[in-house]
């Protein structure tokens, strides 16, 4: 009997495990469809970063309750998840708590996380609450509809049984070691281990010992099956960022936000445009000249850098960008968060075709247009105020400036009164229709 | 006062064979725009009466290309700055100090990777260093005591992280230095960056200038302070739609303590 569970065990665990790996692939291959970007100078800082923001969540505590929450839900989960590796072993080998043997300090472990799940508890139920009954603004936005907010249900619903499960087999395993059942009889006296599936107790009292194994083995089960399933469930859900958080703030951008890249390909062209000695006519040098000429700007996901996709697979779609957002503030259909969403999407579609036919053949559809509209890029004010919410380091505005650079350099689709600007920059140096010999002028009026 | 100041370029500087220890960038509102002009000669009355030893480029300056590259132009960018570029490195520019953070950003972060490698700085940061050399001296004067609220421009703040500059100024004014709601890294845009100030808003609830404008408002200032002329420019713009032109004022930071000196 005991073989058989441990063979469905391993078969769960190299299932769930494998099924997991595949997807992670999948995103890999799909990020890598994005240009190379070099983001790995200055390592010190980038790690420091990452401790401090991914690890040490110093941006999601500015906004203090849903901060402390996160902090609360996030530490459990991993210290709770020291427990799964005691659940592998005992799967595998059809042990029961092998860890008991460290006495005392297993109990501690036990109750800490007894007590670090009912705060999980706690903590997903407020956040349950805030989302659905408080119905905070930020989480009922138009892009919002349909599967994200079901999504964002899910995890909550999902962390809940987990905590449930977790604190129901641990009652049931206690009410058997003190009945003295056989298979969970341990050299260690673990009576002051729960703490709080103590107060489960009463609920199963009188049950009998087979009652007890069905309900603990039950429970068992659907915690280690639900830990599996839950890892299978984060490629489709926003709870990817649980573990793309770390890489996504090392990668983040560490130079001052108002500074944009300089296009190189622009570079050149411009250096040969002021040169005086340049040839216009000259004949491109040998070899030169005859790859494609470089596209500028993006109008879909393959223009973007390997950067910009991570960001769109790491969004947790919490809204602070879009909530910090002045044209979102004032009613413009921008919306950062919808810019990165867009963007995963996108990919998603992308690598759907790459899986049925191995290999990208266009569906007639792109980024710009399809997904991403030009009204919600021409209403961007350039401010940064969505990048310095980003609690992990996602910079919306890099791709609404990419696009723009594709609107404005390679189909000239500049709104009207910004192609005048343009113009007016180019003969007379600045946006306004004055002449540049009018510009000292202001030393002689009043 | 009413008489025109005396401002050197950098050709006069250049054919007496001198260098300034400083240029002061202008910046295309700061020479173009009626109000942001009256930044421009305030700040240049506080270096004129702390003795810095500075030019302009004059009808040399061109737009730093910030507008242009913020809408995705980045061949116009490149093309301003190549141009600017030339002149600066011609003259062998060494410190810039500007009033428009939009140039200050500009050329202090976009420029050194296109061969424009300068000391810039925001000209709230330059009063600060003269007060801090004690070449100028500033007391609260007429602003003593007044309710001031400080909007903070995003591309001073955020992008650059500098907040305290302004702050420092202001204090030194001797003023009620109130906060708003969103302030410092979390202050909201007035509306005019990324080429908006260039055209009409995309459709929607109201303008972002007057939403930033009632922000201000919900402290109840006499004054609106600023450190950029687009930011004036749209919040004086938003007071104005609120009809309270008669009870609050928007004033750049350097305009303030020239007029507390009654320069």
């Amino acid at each position: 009997m005991h073989i058989i569970a441990q063979v469905l065990f391993v078969i769960a665990l190299i299932g769930g495990i494998g099924f997991f790996t595949r997807n992670i692939r999948r995103m890999t291959r799909n990020i890598k469809l994005g240009r190379e970007s070099d983001r790995t100078d200055h390592k010190g800082e980038r790690f420091a970063k990452m401790a401090r923001v991914a690890m040490g969540q110093s941006k999601m505590v500015r906004r203090p309750i849903a901060g402390i929450l996160h902090v609360i839900v996030y530490l459990g989960f991993i210290l709770i998840n020291i427990e799964v590796l005691e659940i592998i072993i005992d799967g595998v080998f059809g042990s029961h708590r092998v860890f008991s043997f460290l006495g005392n300090f297993y109990n501690i472990l036990i109750a800490g996380f007894e007590i670090l799940a009912l705060l999980v508890l706690i903590g997903v139920i407020l956040f349950w609450t805030r989302r659905n009954v408080v119905r905070i603004y930020r989480f009922w936005g138009n892009e919002l509809k349909g599967w994200p907010k079901n999504d964002a249900n899910n995890i909550l619903y999902f962390e809940m049984v987990l905590m449930v499960l977790f604190l129901t087999m641990n009652a049931a395993d206690h009410q058997l070691q003190l009945n003295g059942a056989p298979h969970y009889l341990l050299n260690t006296d673990m009576s002051a281990a729960f703490p709080v599936s103590n107060f489960l107790m009463p609920l199963i009292d009188g049950f009998s010992n087979s009652t007890l194994i069905i309900i603990e083995r039950t429970a068992w089960w659907l915690h280690i099956l639900g830990i599996l399933f839950f890892l299978n469930y984060l490629y489709y859900s926003k709870h990817l960022h649980i573990l793309l958080a770390f890489p996504n703030v090392f990668y983040s951008k560490l130079k001052p936000k108002g500074e944009l890249n300089n296009l190189e390909s622009v570079k050149k062209e411009v250096a040969l445009m002021m040169d005086p000695n340049a040839d216009p006519f000259a004949a491109p040098a040998e070899g030169e000249g005859e790859e494609e000429p470089e596209k500028f700007g993006a109008s879909d996901v393959f223009d973007l850098t390997r950067v910009q996709l991570m960001n769109a697979y790491t969004c947790t779609e919490c809204g602070r960008c879009t909530s910090e957002c002045p044209a979102n503030i004032t009613g413009k259909k921008l919306s950062p968060r919808k810019i990165m969403m867009d963007t995963r999407d996108r990919l998603e579609e992308v690598g759907e075709i790459i899986n049925k036919k191995g290999k990208y053949e266009d569906n007639g559809k792109q980024l710009l247009d399809d997904y991403i509209s030009r009204e919600e890029l021409w209403a961007c004010t350039t401010c940064n105020a969505c990048v310095e919410a980003c609690p992990v380091g996602i910079d919306p505005l890099s791709i609404i400036i990419e696009m723009r650079r594709y609107l404005m350099m390679e189909q000239s689709a500049a709104p009207n009164e910004l192609a005048v600007s343009m113009t007016n920059i180019e003969n007379n140096g600045a946006p306004w229709p004055y002449n540049q010999m009018d510009r000292l002028n202001w030393a002689q009026e009043k | 006062m009413a008489d025109s100041i005396k401002v050197p370029t950098m050709a006069e500087y250049m054919a007496e064979g001198k260098a300034p220890e400083v240029l002061f960038w202008v910046g295309c509102a700061g020479s173009f725009d009626d109000r942001a002009k009256k930044i421009t000669r305030a700040f240049v009355k506080l270096l004129h009466k702390a003795g810095v030893d500075f030019a302009v480029l004059g009808t040399e300056e061109s737009c730093t290309g910030d507008p242009a590259k913020r809408s995705g132009n980045e061949f116009l960018f490149q093309m301003q700055a190549a141009m600017n570029i030339e002149v600066l490195n011609g003259y062998e520019i060494k410190k810039i100090v500007t009033t428009c953070p939009h140039c200050f950003n500009t050329i202090k972060n976009e420029y050194p990777s296109l061969g424009g490698n300068y000391e810039v700085v925001h000209h709230t940061q330059f009063l600060k260093s003269l007060l801090e050399e004690g070449k100028l001296k500033v007391e609260g004067g007429k602003f003593k005591g007044k309710k001031i609220t400080f909007h903070d421009p995003c591309y001073l703040g955020r992008a650059n992280n500098e907040y305290e500059a302004p702050r420092e100024l202001l204090e030194k004014l001797e003023v009620e230095l109130v906060e708003m709601k969103r302030c410092k890294r979390n202050a909201m845009c007035c509306g005019a960056g990324g080429g908006q100030m260039f055209k009409e808003p995309e459709p929607g609830k109201k303008d972002v200038n007057v939403a930033r404008t009632e922000q201000a408002m919900d402290v109840n200032p006499e004054i609106i302070a600023a450190g950029c002329p687009f930011c004036n420019t749209m919040l004086t713009d938003g007071v104005k739609s609120k009809e309270k032109e008669g009870s609050i004022a928007v004033m750049d930071v350097a305009e303030m303590i020239a007029n507390a000196e009654d320069l």
